[in-house]
């Protein structure tokens, strides 16, 4: 066992050292001066500035600059952002839990709808429940993410008015940052009428959670649909039913506890797929996300912002992913990883 | 609790927002003439000795109460207004009133270089410097601690005008002096401290600007508990969080919106003819745009009232001068250079341009008022010039690299304009073409011509509009013949807010005021 999880963490750690190793050339791939797109601080002001407070060497070797870079990540000194001047490590902690925030809502929802669903559709195999809960969820899984976000956007904003199009919360609570999820943020803070920021979020957030959710819902109902199927085809379903227990009882003694064990290490795997949607859907509702926040960099060319925003996710995702599989791995060693990534 | 005030909550009553294009640089207009630091600041957090009415356009008093000019118009007394409170914020709080000495340190700041603030976060006032009040202010004398005297070196008669503008704020000097004690001057910009209505609390690049009521602010206006400044770059979302009610007010409508607004019953639209100008202009200083022949020719190839059709949507005039129809200065009678292709392609023949010649033309990225949309523009203009013979390359960085190189010259000609700050046309004549104003980085068109200055210098000699209009015209007629930049049009200004929002006016001097403006 011990085995697997060392094959894992070197999996993981070369793939985060390929990572900075990648952020790090960026530095000097993006126009300008390498020393600039590391620090996000401009020439003029370098000058005065010691190489104390910036610990990246340019006069030394690539390999001394590589480890002094890294060095540097891990002080939480990531540069500075062109365009606001404020450090990237307080501007990427402030705008990734929102993401997160976002996809565990709509994580949350399609799991919600999806697995239900996903039975319903299983339980009338080759009925015309089936078939129609099929159409609709390759529909909806056709659908592209930022088309789907602008027509809610026209339909349920601007025609209907019921919720808002942009932002997280209305800029008229003031939710001092703590943990940068702003539910948290509110119960942690002192403001005098939580429930009515609540109900802000709540509505600011229905219709970001709606967009993405979709894609995944729709996943999820099939991979509840067709792991249920294989589970009532098994033989220990088939001598329940010879025992002469009734439908009901055999799925709800036998049929969901088995039916659910392999589809939940795939919904976690759904999280990064989330998380992607979320970035693009992000953009089109203002939220105040890495999505959103990465757009504006690579529009006002921010390479400081590029780099370290890219660097942030792409280690999140990995990890995330390489964390998940472990898990799985160590939950349930007997099936094979093919059968583990199918959908 | 119903529905309505579950969407509604009390929180949002006692409160504006408003929707703005962009971040400011900082939050003192002294140092930066873009309409985006000045609507965050000048007429927020600060007030000036004077005010312009923003319908009659008359001079009032602000925080001078009254004012006395010497008969040789050299020497101008102000008295000061007393009991006026300066913000209170978490760093500092301030132990007296407003008197004389904030008047000479906000002025000193700019005008003597060697003061101790003047070189703090770059030691550039474009605005003063292109119209070289430093240079015309000999002295500023604390009489009293109410009462400031400012002598000339010569007579200015829109001198008052000029300290009623967006930049004439006063600051504290008290705050400067604890600032200086504690090695932090830069902040005074940052974290600024005025006598205005709003005071700043928080401010998040590219997010928002919240700002709350000043309690002790001298005029009885009627002022909200919490303003806010929602940034919203694009103009099509600031209409769309204006329709759902997320923005109270939004900046710079579109041309192209005008229309939906009008439709709206819940929403208002404001309009008035714009005091700005924009014009295309040459960078005079390379050749062969120093040839006025050259500039003329490409003018003519240009057909400006196509341009206005596509490109405004008919909400602008044609420009003949460099002033707008409201203003004074205004000529009706001036020969201008209409669309006229064939001729256009002769003179540029006859000046040695042949075909196939190629110059850039710069497009401002950002939506002003003067020019909505400077890349279509551009884009037109190069199909216009492709048929003289000319090829056209556009050229676009984003908004403070774009000012930056063209302070620098390295464009042919650029797509630009300007708005006033204030009623008198000297606003328009020195600020863009004078010698003065190209280092300064207002004159887009690298054009020094002592001719010129004389004129516009014995303009500013006279207080009688009627001798001030003799001058003017010449320097109509002197711009009309030598061309260093083609007016296009003078855009009418829109301001888009929701019914429940009293008291809003237009500002034909520039910045928005929130002073006075609540949500019933």
């Amino acid at each position: 066992m011990s085995n697997v999880f060392v094959r894992y963490f070197n999996l993981m750690l070369i793939t985060l050292v390929i990572l900075s190793l990648f952020s790090f050339f960026l530095a000097y791939l993006f126009p300008g001066h390498p020393i600039e797109n590391l620090t996000g601080v401009r020439l003029a002001d370098i000058s005065q500035l010691e190489n104390s407070e910036f610990k990246y060497r340019s006069g030394e070797s690539m390999l001394v600059q590589y480890w002094h870079y890294m060095s540097a990540l891990f002080e939480g000194n990531w540069g500075k952002s062109f365009n606001s001047g404020l450090p990237l490590y307080d501007e990427i902690t402030n705008v990734l839990p929102a993401s997160i925030e976002l996809s565990s809502y709509a994580l949350f929802l399609s799991v919600l709808v999806g697995i239900p669903l996903g039975f319903l559709a299983a339980m009338k195999h080759h009925k015309f429940t089936d078939y129609s809960l099929l159409s609709v969820s390759v529909l909806g899984y056709s659908i592209p993410v930022f088309w789907l976000a602008l027509l809610v956007i026209l339909i349920f904003s601007l025609q209907l008015g019921w919720f808002p199009l942009s932002g997280r919360i209305s800029l008229f609570y003031e939710i001092p940052k703590v943990t940068g999820f702003i539910m948290l943020d509110i119960f942690l803070s002192e403001i005098e009428d939580k429930q009515a920021a609540v109900n802000n979020v709540i509505r600011h957030s229905i219709l970001p959670t709606l967009s993405i959710a979709l894609v995944t819902t729709t996943l999820i109902i099939r991979i509840t649909r067709r792991s249920v199927i294989e589970t009532m085809n098994t033989e220990f379903i088939q001598a329940a039913f010879a025992r002469g227990l009734s439908t009901r009882q055999v799925l709800f003694r036998h049929g969901i506890r088995n039916a659910l064990m392999p589809i939940f290490p795939l919904l976690a795997m759904q999280f990064t797929t989330l998380l992607t949607n979320a970035m693009i859907v992000e953009t089109i509702f203002s939220w105040p996300g890495i999505g959103n926040w990465l757009i504006q960099a690579i529009y006002h060319q921010d390479y400081p912002a590029i780099r370290a925003g890219m660097l942030a996710v792409s280690a999140l995702v990995v990890i995330f992913t390489m964390s998940i599989d472990l898990t799985i791995r160590l939950m349930d060693p007997k099936r094979r990883r093919l059968k583990r990534a199918a959908i | 609790m119903s529905c309505e005030k579950l969407i509604h909550s009390e929180n949002e009553k006692d409160g504006i927002i408003y929707c703005s294009e962009g971040s400011p640089s900082n939050f003192n207009p002294q140092l930066d003439t873009s309409g985006t630091t000045v609507d965050a600041s000048s007429h927020q957090i600060y007030d000036r000795l004077l005010d312009f009415d923003p319908v009659s356009g008359d001079i009032a008093p602000a925080l001078a109460t009254s004012w006395l000019i010497s008969d040789d118009g050299k020497t101008y007394t102000f008295q000061l207004r007393k009991t006026v409170n300066f913000h209170s914020i978490s760093t500092f709080t301030p132990t007296r009133t407003f008197n004389a000495d904030d008047v000479l340190f906000s002025f000193n700041r700019w005008r003597i270089p060697t003061h101790p603030y003047h070189d703090i976060s770059g030691g550039q006032y474009p605005y003063t410097d292109s119209l070289g009040l430093a240079r015309l202010i000999k002295d500023i004398k604390r009489l009293n601690g109410y009462r400031v005297e400012i002598t000339l070196h010569k007579r200015e008669s829109s001198f008052l005008a000029n300290l009623a503008t967006d930049f004439a704020i006063i600051m504290s000097a008290e705050y400067a002096e604890k600032l200086v004690a504690r090695n932090q001057m830069e902040l005074i910009d940052h974290q600024p401290v005025g006598t205005g209505p709003y005071k700043l609390m928080d401010f998040y690049p590219d997010r928002y600007i919240r700002y709350s009521k000043h309690q002790e602010y001298w005029r009885e206006i009627e002022l909200t508990n919490k303003l806010i400044f929602d940034i919203t770059p694009s103009s099509s979302l600031r209409l769309a969080k204006l329709l759902t009610s997320e923005c109270d007010v939004i900046a710079l409508p579109a041309h192209s919106e005008v229309e939906v607004i009008r439709q709206q019953q819940s929403l208002v639209l404001n309009e008035k003819p714009g005091l700005n100008v924009g014009f295309w202009a040459f960078n005079t200083s390379k050749p062969p745009f120093n040839n006025p022949k050259v500039r003329k020719a490409l003018s003519m190839a240009i057909d400006r009232n196509a341009l206005i059709e596509a490109i405004y949507f008919d909400s602008a005039i044609p420009a003949r001068n460099l002033v707008p129809p409201t203003s004074w200065a205004y000529q009706s009678d001036i020969k201008t250079v209409s669309y006229n292709p064939i001729a256009a392609k002769k003179l540029l023949r006859e000046q040695g341009i042949e075909e196939g010649f190629s110059m850039t033309i710069w497009a401002m990225p950002v939506e002003r008022p003067y020019n909505p949309n400077a890349l279509k523009m551009a884009e037109l203009m190069q199909s216009y010039l492709l048929q003289v013979g000319i090829n056209v390359n556009i050229v676009s960085y984003d908004w403070s690299t774009f000012r930056n190189f063209l302070t620098q010259g390295l464009h042919d000609s650029v797509l630009i304009g300007w708005s006033a700050d204030n009623g008198d046309p000297d606003n328009f004549y020195r600020p863009l073409l004078s010698c003065d104003s190209i280092k300064s980085g207002t004159n887009r068109a690298m054009w020094c011509s002592k001719e010129y200055d004389q004129i516009i210098n014995q303009a500013l000699q006279f207080d009688d509009i009627n001798e001030r209009i003799y001058f003017y015209s010449k320097a109509n007629e002197y711009l009309a013949e030598k061309m260093p930049i083609l007016p296009i049009a003078h855009a009418s200004q829109y301001q888009a807010y929701r019914k429940p929002i009293k008291g809003l006016v237009i500002n034909p001097y520039g910045g928005i005021k929130f002073g006075g403006v609540k949500k019933h």
